[in-house]
């Protein structure tokens, strides 16, 4: 795997680099650390980054919609130039006022009841990729939960909710990786590939101009704020946000699920034995394994704590770190199945909750069922070492070699 | 001092002392932890952001649930009142 642009980090209070290989890999104790030493690091990677690692200061800069803008939330060498209070993914890249309206009109088709009834497909799905993974399983193979099963889950699911071709299912996963890993690669390459991103969707949204149709598409082309509709690079740029941020994620959150059993065989155990624990599980696992640290940037120059933060610069809004501060959360480093208080922030704090967070979670809690469901017993194939942990703002397991032990 | 009812559907004490569960729509988010933690206690609207249940009141049976919603909500949007 490609290092930083900016070489190895020398020092992690001081010169911390997410995309550094060793950071996702090593995330627990790196926050760690820096929660004892220097809560509020800041490096002079990307023109400057903070990295805040408790929940307090996590959760006062989600709040601060004054200080923090969202203009930019993955970070990269180059920031952005669309404007604030749009930016170029609305409603993620947006601030208020403008967007309370631009969230408003996504609310309705992600709310409970509408993700309730995608259940049956989301289970129909990972039986079928069980399938094939169980002949592998047969034959004596290893399998790669990651590869195999977690990366075609919520592309499947968003691809049939956007209306888009099932059978590109591999051109979103290459935009995923190119936006959320591409950190390191060169503005001109970056540019391209946001062209390439916004071409297809260009395309797909001509075609549901032609042949409207009962899909997210159809439906962001009709809905109105204010009484107009939306421009099409609103729509477009609202596209890339449900393609992108509803993949990557949920990939991580089944994956990490999935490594953790499979790391810790009590708790597969104790799994299966109690599906009742199914859903303070599936929080417990989202606590300890959230998959994503959101970014702002500075809108003005402030003090933060002691922090002279400046305009423009990055700030890393790791909700993992948020989550397993002790400060807020007894036994923080442990994964309790059973834990009955837990108010975690995987899925975001303040205005920009997660707006798929009801559609990750049931994901990722019918893949978790179905996997244990056919696989009761299984390991890592070979060891930690074997595992490629993703780069970037985004965490979980690329690559995950399983040994089934038993198989149903 | 709790008013006096006639009578309460929930005890036989002569007065309400019911429990009372209280979803700030400013700090609501839309997590979903209440509604699926309890839902008799919450419900959600067409955008997914919770809303009490008839008046709030909780049933003695369900005050651990009520608790556990309070203790749940990552934006700490729910209040009880006894």
């Amino acid at each position: 795997m490609s290092g930083s642009i900016y070489g190895p980090v020398t020092d992690w209070t001081s010169d911390f680099d997410h995309a550094d290989p060793h950071y996702n890999r090593h995330a627990h104790e790196i926050w760690s650390e820096l929660r004892g030493s220097c809560p509020v690091a800041h490096s002079g990677r990307y023109g400057g980054t903070w990295l805040p690692v408790t929940h307090e200061h996590v959760r006062e800069i989600a709040y601060d919609t004054e200080n923090f803008t969202s203009r930019a939330v993955v970070v990269s060498t180059v920031i952005p130039e669309d404007p604030a209070p749009i930016g170029g993914a609305p409603p993620i890249t947006s601030d208020p006022p403008f967007h309370h309206e631009a969230r408003k009109i996504l609310l309705p088709p992600f709310a409970p009841r509408k993700i309730e009834a995608w259940e049956e497909e989301v289970r129909i799905l990972c039986r079928d990729l069980l399938d094939v993974m169980a002949n592998d399983v047969a034959a004596g193979r290893t399998i790669d939960a990651a590869v195999q099963y977690a990366q075609n889950i919520p592309v499947n699911v968003i691809a049939r909710m956007l209306g888009f071709p099932l059978g590109d299912q591999d051109l979103f996963r290459g935009f995923v990786h190119d936006v959320l890993e591409g950190i390191n690669l060169d503005p001109q390459e970056r540019q391209a590939n946001s062209e390439r991103l916004d071409a297809y969707i260009m395309s797909q949204i001509d075609d549901h101009i032609e042949n409207p149709r009962d899909d997210l598409t159809s439906y962001l082309l009709n809905v109105e704020i204010m009484g107009e509709k939306l421009a099409l690079e609103h729509v477009s740029g609202t596209i890339v946000l449900l393609l992108l941020a509803g993949i990557d994620t949920t990939w991580s959150a089944i994956g990490s699920s999935l490594w953790h059993l499979a790391t810790h065989p009590d708790d597969l155990r104790r799994l299966g034995e109690e599906p009742a624990l199914m859903s303070t599980a599936i929080e417990e696992l989202l606590r300890f394994y959230a998959p994503v640290t959101m970014a702002r940037l500075v809108a003005q120059d402030h003090d933060f704590h002691g922090c002279p933060m400046k305009t423009d610069e990055w700030v890393l809004l790791p909700f993992p770190a948020a989550n397993l501060d002790p400060h807020a959360f007894p036994r923080a480093d442990e994964v309790v199945l059973d834990r009955a208080e837990n108010r975690h922030a995987a899925f975001g704090l303040g205005i920009h909750r997660c707006l798929g967070s009801n559609l990750a979670r049931l994901e990722l809690r019918v893949a978790i069922e179905e996997f244990i469901a056919r696989f009761p017993r299984f390991e890592l194939a070979r060891g930690r070492d074997g595992v490629e942990w993703s780069l970037g703002q985004i965490r979980g397991p690329r690559v995950l070699p399983i040994t089934v032990l038993e198989a149903v | 001092m709790s008013a006096r009812i006639e009578s309460c559907p929930h005890c036989a004490r002569g007065y309400c002392a019911l429990m009372r569960i209280h979803v700030d729509a400013d700090k609501c988010q839309g997590h979903n932890r209440c509604y699926a933690l309890a839902p008799e206690l919450f419900d959600v609207d067409d955008y997914g952001n919770a809303v009490v249940v008839g008046d709030g009141s909780v049933a003695p049976e369900l005050e651990e649930k009520a608790r556990l919603a309070v203790a749940n909500c990552p934006e700490f949007a729910i209040t009880i009142s006894e």
